[in-house]
């Protein structure tokens, strides 16, 4: 029997060539590997081939506790691993319908924001190095430490916590953990003026990203794209805003919106988000209530039989989480959809007709994290 | 032999009439030759290792860190234990390369700039020739380092290094215009292209001050268009490691990538010396007319410190450049310099002209 | 007319956000009691980590050499990447009873996720984190640890 297969061949024009960029390049920032058609330097089309980071992390939840899948989800979105943990707890409470103490929803807001701006600096310091400005690069991981060693102080890691469990928290915060939020609140205040001087308002920077890979609203809804990235085209996406959890509805913040949905605006957006979030913190942190930091949970979990989602807003977008449980102590099936995995499928459209340094720039304003992609 | 760090000419007579007495005329010329080469080779290799770790260091302080600090004290060895890891290191061979553009294209960029060292005064006396169009010599010579990169580019079989090349072309090409145009304008003032004599006619005054706003903005677009043609940032485009891995030198390693390396680096090194001597005078103290005292105290310092105080300056100007703006895309690159240097330029020339020929100057 | 002014108020407003962006650079530049720096293998003996921190998986044991664990398991099946083996014996006490104690409490460092979690869901809190990080070694087998040490026995009162 002889089949053949019709594989979707590109058709090259004349004059055009490839180029692989990654999954060994500087700018994709890990694994991914794009397939760039260009005609000279003009982008004529960009194929994204996912999977170099691939470690089947929905396939391992189906063997996991829903305890165990905790420290799975920090690896998949590393930068914003405290809001991945606080999908899978929200999931799980809300299957189970335990009410979390106040105190906990409390540290979890706060500390997402905390991750939300840590990730947001690692952002601005990769899409400056992206831009050629190399010395951002320093000044954004110089900021990003103190919210790690605030992170480290209280969890006793700085990057992948696992400090959230279904119905409360780890262990209790860090005597310390108010003051030296409120402390660093202080200093970046002061440094992220830095930020506007060497980058936001800075010609060059700004003829390198306006009206670059400009994403109308239709096409931000199209493509699924949330997060910053798809505010920045002006579609109201913010999850803390539409399906508040968390304190969310107790805090004071702006959703921020912008129109022009260009490299500029995302990178506006984010600045913005930042600012935004350490109003949330600034809001949080002086009240507290006292209380304990877990609710009384069974040792073994087992959700009933059903279908759950989740959503929670990721530094990137939204994070879903999809569950099917029999009633059993694993779930049936796990399905992540995760931001940047949506997101990178807009990354063609945006940058056709291009140059190639302006791929460069739309994929550092996207804010891809490889891993997120892969799962 | 009379040994004078105020003027090296008498020092560099007596050798050359010792050496003419000691040997026929030919054969001490070849042996002048040699010294001068020698010289300069080392000068060249201790110059570019310096501004490596130079250029180290200045990066590092501007973004909170210490930068070299392992090798020796304050890691100043650091470059050179780097260059000898770039010696050891296996020279690849690219399948499919032109073999022997491939291999000489490193070595055309070194001669490009070892060329232009030649007639660069360092102080007083100490310069190998100092030809009387030394200005459009360094010009014609500088930009020949353009061919070994186009070169490295198309030999090497890699798509990225193409690009780069292609960029470069472009690129340099375009800022040799502005190069020209704006020391053209010091030329009119001062109405010679001899380098000694520019420097002469500053005894009175930099340049900088004696032109008025023309050779102030000479010097601007001067400065901005070396940057780019010595490729580096935020003109890197030939190299943008974000977005070519490491344009036109990608498929280089070992030793051929430190040509390139030091050619950067002399190249910077260069276009900065010609910045100091014909907007800042050279080897020329700062003097300030009519101020006798003044101008006493700063003669008293020797002129080859004067020179390396100006290059040195304009040289950190060029890492804050760097290591401070994003870079440029191809396309916005080219429209500054058609767009705006280049006109600029243009009518600054005139407005000088204008200046000289009304004696307007001081 | 218009567009000559724009011309130019475009080089000004260019000049002026580059120099804005030079003084940045150029201020910490000029001030090296910014530089945040750690001179690492130098500050090993000032360097202190957080108390949480978590470094290394350790069973913390008295003065007499004892220790709190009893070989129940429970860490074991709580591990999400089998880091952890628990071997435990059944000896016959003196009054016709069995036993179960541990034997060997064997931690794979190199497949631990710090997750935590055998620390937290342990009975008899026998576990706990030790500070140390540095844990580069030259071969893998080194990393497979055996936490109760030898000779030890459990704490009297816990069951
Ligand atoms: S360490 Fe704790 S959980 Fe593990 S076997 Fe010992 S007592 Fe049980
Ligand atoms: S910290 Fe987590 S991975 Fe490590 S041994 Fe304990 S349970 Fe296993």
């Amino acid at each position: 029997m002889k089949e053949i297969i019709n594989l979707p061949v590109h058709s090259i024009e004349e004059e055009e060539y490839h180029i692989n960029m990654g999954p060994q390049h500087p700018s994709t920032h890990g694994v991914l590997r794009l397939v760039v058609t260009l005609q000279g330097e003009t982008v004529k089309k960009v194929q994204p081939h996912c999977g170099y980071i691939h470690r089947g992390i929905e396939k391992m939840c189906e063997k996991d506790t829903y305890q165990q899948i905790i420290h799975l989800t920090d690896r998949m979105d590393y930068l914003s691993a405290h809001i991945n943990n606080h999908a899978v707890c929200l999931l799980v409470e809300g299957a189970l319908e335990v009410e979390v103490p106040e105190r906990v929803k409390y540290i979890r807001t706060i500390i997402d924001e905390l991750n939300r701006i840590a990730s947001h600096q690692l952002w601005w310091c990769s899409f400056g190095m992206d831009l050629g400005g190399l010395t951002c690069f320093f000044y954004g991981l110089r900021d990003r430490e103190h919210i790690l060693d605030i992170f480290e102080e209280s969890f006793g890691s700085r990057l992948l916590h696992s400090y959230y469990t279904p119905g409360g928290l780890m262990q209790d915060i860090h005597p310390n953990f108010q003051k030296r939020t409120k402390d660093f609140i202080k200093y970046f205040r002061k440094k992220i003026k830095d930020y506007d001087k060497l980058l936001s308002g800075n010609v060059i920077f700004e003829n390198r990203s306006q009206g670059i890979g400009v994403m109308s609203k239709e096409d931000a809804i199209n493509y699924g794209v949330s997060g910053p990235s798809g505010r920045a085209s002006g579609w109201s996406c913010d999850i803390r805003k539409k399906y508040p959890y968390g304190v969310y509805d107790k805090a004071e913040f702006n959703e921020i919106l912008r129109t022009d949905g260009d490299t500029y605006g995302r990178y506006m957006v984010r600045m913005d988000e930042m600012r935004e979030s350490m109003k949330i913190i600034e809001q949080l942190i002086d009240n507290i209530p006292e209380g304990d930091y877990t609710a009384k949970m069974k040792p073994i979990i087992k959700l009933p039989a059903g279908e759950y989602y989740q959503r929670v807003e990721s530094a990137r977008g939204e994070l879903g989480i999809y569950c099917i449980s029999d009633g059993n102590k694993t779930p049936v099936r796990m399905k992540f959809r995760t931001p940047s995995f949506v997101n990178l499928g807009v990354l063609d459209k945006l940058s056709r007709d291009m140059k190639i340094a302006d791929l460069v720039a739309i994929g550092a304003s996207l804010d891809l994290v490889i891993p997120d992609i892969d799962r | 032999m009379a040994f004078n760090i105020y003027d090296f000419t008498s020092f560099n007579q007596s050798i050359d009439k010792a050496l003419y007495e000691w040997l026929p005329p030919f054969w001490a010329m070849i042996v002048e030759m040699t010294i001068i080469g020698l010289v300069f080779l080392l000068a060249y290799a201790v110059v570019g290792l310096l501004l490596v770790y130079a250029e180290r260091k200045v990066c590092a302080f501007m973004q909170n860190r210490v930068g070299p600090n392992r090798v020796g004290p304050y890691g100043i060895f650091q470059t050179i234990a780097d260059f000898i890891k770039l010696l050891m290191k296996e020279l690849v061979y690219i399948k499919d390369s032109d073999k022997l553009l491939f291999n000489i294209a490193p070595f055309i960029v070194i001669i490009a700039s070892f060329m232009a060292i030649a007639a660069i005064p360092f102080a007083k006396g100490l310069h190998a020739i100092d030809f009387d169009i030394g200005i459009m010599y360094v010009v014609a010579v500088s930009s020949l380092g353009v061919v070994g990169i186009l070169l490295a580019g198309w030999s090497s079989n890699n798509k990225y290094s193409l690009i780069g090349a292609m960029r470069s072309g472009a690129q340099i090409i375009s800022y040799e215009l502005s190069v020209g145009l704006s020391l053209l304008t010091i030329v009119v003032l001062a109405g010679t292209m001899q380098f000694s004599q520019v420097v002469e006619l500053q005894s009175s005054g930099w340049f900088i001050f004696k032109g008025h706003i023309p050779a102030v903005i000479a010097f601007i677009v001067f400065l901005i268009a070396s940057t780019a043609e010595t490729n580096r940032g935020p003109f890197d485009l030939a190299e943008a490691e974000s977005e070519l891995t490491a344009g036109f030198h990608t498929e280089y390693s070992g030793i051929k990538f430190a040509f390139f390396f030091l050619a950067e680096y002399m190249n910077m090194f260069i276009v900065a010396s010609i910045a100091a001597t014909v907007f800042l005078g050279g080897w020329m103290p700062f003097h300030i007319s009519g101020l006798e005292g003044f101008n006493h105290v700063m003669d008293f310092i020797p002129p080859l410190i004067w020179y390396i105080g100006k290059t040195a300056f304009i040289i950190w100007l060029m890492m804050l450049f760097k290591w401070t703006f994003p870079r440029l895309r191809i396309d916005q690159l080219l429209n500054l310099e058609w767009k705006y240097l280049l006109p600029i330029n243009l009518v600054n020339i005139l407005i000088m002209a204008f200046i000289v020929l009304m004696g307007w100057h001081f | 007319m218009n567009s000559i002014y724009t011309y130019f108020a475009d080089i000004f407003h260019g000049l002026k956000s580059l120099l804005i962006g030079m003084s940045v650079t150029g201020r910490y530049f000029f001030s090296p009691g910014q530089i945040v720096t750690q001179q690492y293998p130098e500050n090993r003996k000032t360097l202190k980590m957080f108390d949480r921190f978590k470094g290394d998986l350790i069973m913390p044991h008295d003065a007499n050499n004892q220790h709190r664990c009893t070989g129940c398991g429970i860490c074991e099946t709580n591990c999400p990447n089998g880091s952890i083996e628990v071997i435990s014996d059944r000896i016959e006490l003196p009054d016709g009873k069995k036993k179960r104690i541990i034997d060997k409490h064997i931690y794979h460092l190199g497949m631990c996720t710090f997750c935590s979690l055998c620390v937290k869901t342990c009975p008899s809190d026998a576990l706990a984190w030790d500070q140390t990080f540095e844990h580069a070694v030259f071969d893998r087998s080194k990393l497979t640890k055996i936490l109760n040490k030898p000779g030890s026995s459990i704490i009297k009162d816990i069951e």
